[in-house]
């Protein structure tokens, strides 16, 4: 299905002009379901976390849950929308073997939040995206299918069901047309998405895992000839779950959907899948009648009137935003404009954030993050947040640089300690006994010991070619395993020979 | 039969707190006469027979023990087999759910466990609660104890005739458009329907979710009033439930019991008068039910109801969309009938073999009507225009509550019919709840309580009441049947086959 894509995008934006819609689904990290009290725990044993009401058993009804509303609101408000004074649950019904009720509960043309905008950041450059609305969903359960080579339907002798995920809370934002961001465009999708899991992550309503599904990102991409005044037909890609597959996705549509045109094709309304591996979307079955889901006011829900005073106090109550916070620190920081934009591309602004917090200057944080940090990651293929070493570690390592206890070096190999989970950096200086030896007896005694060895050179250095020292010191550090610090060894040792 | 069986749940509680008889000896009372007599009227599609004696044993138990139990501690009940039951099979009268056995228990059956009553077992209905004759039950029908040959009302026929025919005291209804008051009516008996919200829709298997509502099938209006505070109050469990204490309902069927209705103004209806199609005989009893009103001191007045006579269109666009959604869970993936998994289907083939073969006649009707009055393009023309049509209908009452405290009206145009003599035209079936359907699209409390016999079969007197004005209406309602001596619901001819 996958059609063979050549050519570039600025030769694309020549004929036609993109225009990109965006469907954000975070999954809120409430503790119970939207509409019962089951657990929500990711990765449980499937149908475990199940009762009647999440089952759609036949007599089960729904009850909203009131955490899940207020984190709705947050989101709307961090977002600049509206809350809606009156809202209600829609049913939005079609068959589906991982739906258990057969329709999906969810907001219509009631949604609790509405006219919203975000600033996002390309490049430097702020580009503003405006919110058409964020309204609160259930999810769906999960189909498994079994016994075919790809693990989808087609070819599956038998397929599993697990309803764990049936209810849990979904907060869906959708985009107004993005219209003349142009060359941008995939860029744009991806800040917009990455600035959004930003928000809910400082929000503290998901824990916005792209890779674990609870941020997915449907794309929807059309290209209208230059000039034109009515869209281009759109395809959606749905569940794009990482902010590379959002820009790739863009991108590869675009370049699919101008050869089209090109070619004097159409393009269909369809749904499309990103292939990871091809960096490819795909088409899925063309559906052969306009679906049509029958929305009506769901009578099993009272409707949602959210208190003005409520929603004025969660509004006084947002924390700082992503957007805000990073202006601020980037001027109380110091750092120059790359330096951020790195540490933006590094997913590393809260841990440099929480180490200088901790007491490291933001030069130091920066350095360790985005040097050591980031490439063991790299090599673990894991994320930053997900190492043994914690911001905390960080300023506590680097207060022992500053305090001369442990050189560079030593410091890099404490680090490897703590990455290892051998404990704190202090623990681990003192378990492997890597702490910088200061103790003037033990020093000058291996200093004597050099001189001792090594007679014609002290000799050459007694005579002011103190070029030579390094020899000297190249043995102290040996004899001190390397704790020692060489600057200092090598001033003691000059001291000494001029002394005599 | 047993004496036992000819008594009021109100007396059947009393004599078991006094000690005067057994919750054990009554209910296998109850369970003889439902051998006896079930065969024929099959008010019953699961009789739960050693469970409920198990489960009296235990209320006998806990009274030896010295526990305070409600009034109705010990006295059986048979519960429609829409609403359900841990224990018990649970059909809706489909076969799309033949031999299913829920996981959990209702609020109402909950409530009804601790307040100590006993459960015989689950009756019978029109499939889903769709129908007004209980012919549309996959499981056969049931027959109305004063006539075999004759309906026993829908769509709880089966609470109704086991009420009727003394197979229980006490049952459990639900009313969507007249499902507990139009059978009460023609099987001589008392149906109550609470306010909307007033018992917990939590383990009603929905059918049409913002009409629905669980009440009482009762002999007497205070065994109906003792029943509703058994089962009434607030739900978590539901979020239209409504979060206040149950009105003094008990209290008022009491009062109303003393024959005295001096300032209290009764409406009645002009509009329905009007209406085509009521029998003469039911019209003769429905006055002389006012005119006993009359007597009893209270003032009766014509109030003017426009928008009634668009109700019972409005209601089947309302009640088939939303049952065109309730019902698409039913589909053959995770409990109930499957049919054509044979592995050489898809799935949309094993969901659309499994729905022909499981829904009936009058449940497919209103599926396809359903899902087309909600349908992009007709949802404006459909559901849209009903739903104004309910918000007038709601004025309506507004307006006629400014003038009197409650509303009278027949309950049916017409007596219990002959079995299949409407089956035929499906719009004639509908006839049957025109008088009751308005108070479900408002949403008040409306109660039917026997006023008298048309052609030697029963007729039903409605009261309907502000919402949560639940108390005005038994008032009305006792006082009304205290003036019958003996009552209609003590005149039950002995069913013959």
């Amino acid at each position: 299905m996958s059609t063979a894509v050549t050519g570039d995008l600025a030769d694309v934006l020549s004929r036609y002009e993109v225009v990109l819609g965006l469907e954000v689904h975070v999954e809120l990290g409430t503790r119970t379901k939207m509409f019962c009290s089951c657990p929500t725990t990711f990765g449980a044993e499937p149908n475990t976390q199940i009762c009647p009401v999440c089952l759609g058993m036949p007599g089960a009804l729904p009850v909203v849950n009131a955490v899940g509303v207020e984190s709705a609101i947050k989101i709307g408000l961090a977002l600049g929308c509206d809350i809606a004074q009156w809202c209600r649950f829609a049913r939005k019904n079609y068959f589906y073997p991982d739906m258990p009720k057969n329709f999906q509960t969810s907001q219509y043309d009631e949604p609790i939040c509405f006219d919203g905008a975000i600033d996002v950041d390309v490049d430097g450059r702020p580009v503003t995206v405006a919110i058409e609305r964020a309204h609160m969903e259930e999810d769906t359960g999960k189909s498994l299918h079994v016994g075919g080579a790809t693990g989808r339907i087609h070819g599956a002798t038998h397929s599993l069901l697990d309803f764990n995920r049936a209810g849990i809370p979904l907060v869906e934002i959708v985009t107004k047309p993005i219209v003349g961001a142009g060359a941008d465009a995939p860029a744009v999708a991806r800040a917009y998405v990455g600035a959004i899991r930003d928000i809910v992550r400082a929000l503290g309503v998901s824990d916005a895992r792209m890779d674990q599904g609870s941020i997915r990102a449907d794309v929807n991409v059309s290209l209208m000839p230059v000039g034109a005044t009515e869209f281009g037909t759109r395809t959606e890609t749905k569940n794009v779950n990482s902010l590379r597959s959002v820009e790739r996705t863009v991108r590869f549509e675009m370049l699919r959907q101008a050869e089209i045109l090109d070619g004097g094709g159409a393009i269909h309304q369809e749904t499309r899948h990103f292939n990871e591996a091809t960096g490819e979307t795909m088409g899925g079955r063309v559906k052969e009648t306009a679906t049509d889901y029958r929305y009506f006011p769901e009578p099993d829900l009272v409707p949602l009137a959210p208190e003005r005073e409520w929603v004025d106090k969660l509004r006084a109550e947002l924390p700082e935003l992503p957007a805000a916070k990073r202006a601020r620190l980037r001027s109380e920081w110091g750092l120059s404009e790359l330096d951020m934009q790195a540490i933006d591309n590094a997913g590393a602004f809260d841990l440099i954030s929480a180490t200088v917090a901790a007491g490291a200057s933001p030069e130091s944080a920066r350095k360790w993050w985005l040097g050591e940090l980031s490439r063991y990651a790299n090599e673990h293929d894991a994320e930053l947040a997900e190492l043994t070493a914690t911001p905390a570690h960080v300023a506590e390592l680097q207060s022992l640089v500053d305090g001369g206890r442990l050189t560079d070096k030593l410091a890099r190999t404490v680090l490897s300690g703590v990455l290892a989970g051998e404990g704190t950096p202090a623990e681990v200086m003192a378990a492997r006994n890597l702490e910088v030896v200061n103790d003037t007896g033990a020093l000058t005694a291996a200093v004597d010991e050099a001189i001792a060895a090594n007679p014609d050179v002290a000799a050459k250095v007694r005579d002011g070619k103190v070029a030579a020292a390094g020899v000297l010191v190249g043995a102290v550090m040996k004899a001190t395993r390397g704790q020692a610090d060489a600057k200092s060894v090598r001033e003691l040792i000059i001291a000494r020979l001029t002394a005599e | 039969m047993s004496e036992l069986t000819g008594r009021t749940a109100e007396e059947l509680g009393a004599a078991i707190a006094a000690g005067e008889t057994s919750a054990v000896e009554v209910t296998r009372a109850y369970l003889e006469r439902i051998d006896a007599v079930d065969p024929t009227v099959h008010a019953f599609l699961h009789v739960a027979a050693e469970p409920a004696v198990a489960q009296a044993a235990e209320v006998d138990r806990r009274i030896a023990a010295g526990e305070k139990l409600g009034p109705l501690a010990g006295v059986p009940i048979a519960v429609k087999d829409i609403v359900v039951t841990k224990d018990m099979p649970t059909t809706a009268a489909s076969k799309i759910l033949e031999n299913w056995l829920p996981p959990y228990d209702a609020t109402l059956v909950r409530k009804l466990r601790e307040a100590g009553l006993v459960v015989l077992g689950k009756t019978n209905l029109d499939e889903f609660a769709m129908g007004s004759s209980t012919e549309y039950s996959a499981y056969g029908p049931t027959r109305n104890p004063w006539d075999t040959s004759r309906i026993p009302g829908g769509s709880g026929g089966g609470s109704a005739a086991a009420v009727a025919a003394r197979e229980a005291p006490l049952a459990i209804g639900t009313d969507t458009g007249g499902s507990i008051r139009q059978p009460g009516a023609v099987t001589g008996t008392v149906g109550a329907k609470p306010t909307y919200g007033g018992v917990s829709r939590y383990g009603l298997i929905a059918f049409s979710s913002s009409l629905d509502q669980a009440g009482p099938v009762t002999r007497t209006v205070t065994d109906a009033a003792l029943l509703h505070e058994v089962i009434g109050g607030h739900d978590r469990c539901d979020s239209t439930s409504i979060d206040a204490p149950v009105p003094p309902v008990v209290e008022a069927a009491r009062r109303g019991l003393t024959g005295d209705l001096t300032g209290v103004k009764v409406g009645v209806v002009r509009e329905f008068a009007a209406a085509q199609g009521a029998e003469p005989g039911v019209v003769a009893a429905f006055e002389a039910g006012v005119q006993t009103l009359t007597k009893l001191g209270a003032e009766v007045v014509e109030v003017s109801c426009p928008h009634f006579e668009y109700a019972l269109p409005a209601y089947y666009l309302i009640a088939p969309s939303e049952c065109s959604s309730n019902l698409a869970r039913f589909d053959g993936v995770r409990y109930g009938l499957r049919v054509g998994d044979d592995g050489s289907r898809a799935l949309e083939e094993v969901m659309s073999l499994t729905r022909d073969r499981g829904f009936g006649p009058e449940v497919k009707r209103r599926v396809i009507l359903g899902t087309y009055a909600l349908s992009a393009g007709y949802y404006d023309a459909f559901y849209g225009q009903a739903q104004k049509v309910r918000t007038l209908v709601t004025r309506d009452f507004t307006a006629a509550f400014e003038q009197v405290d409650v509303l009278a009206a027949p309950t049916t145009p017409f007596v219990a019919f002959p079995f299949g003599s409407r089956t035929a035209d499906p719009t004639q079936m509908y006839l049957a709840d025109l008088y009751t359907i308005p108070s479900n699209l408002y949403g008040g409390p409306a109660i039917s309580v026997p006023c008298g016999l048309s052609e030697g079969l029963p007729v039903g007197l409605q009261i309907m009441a502000p919402t949560m004005a639940d108390d005005r209406m038994y008032r009305v309602a006792a006082a009304l049947e205290s003036t019958q001596s003996p009552r209609l619901a003590d005149q039950t001819p002995e069913v013959t086959a």
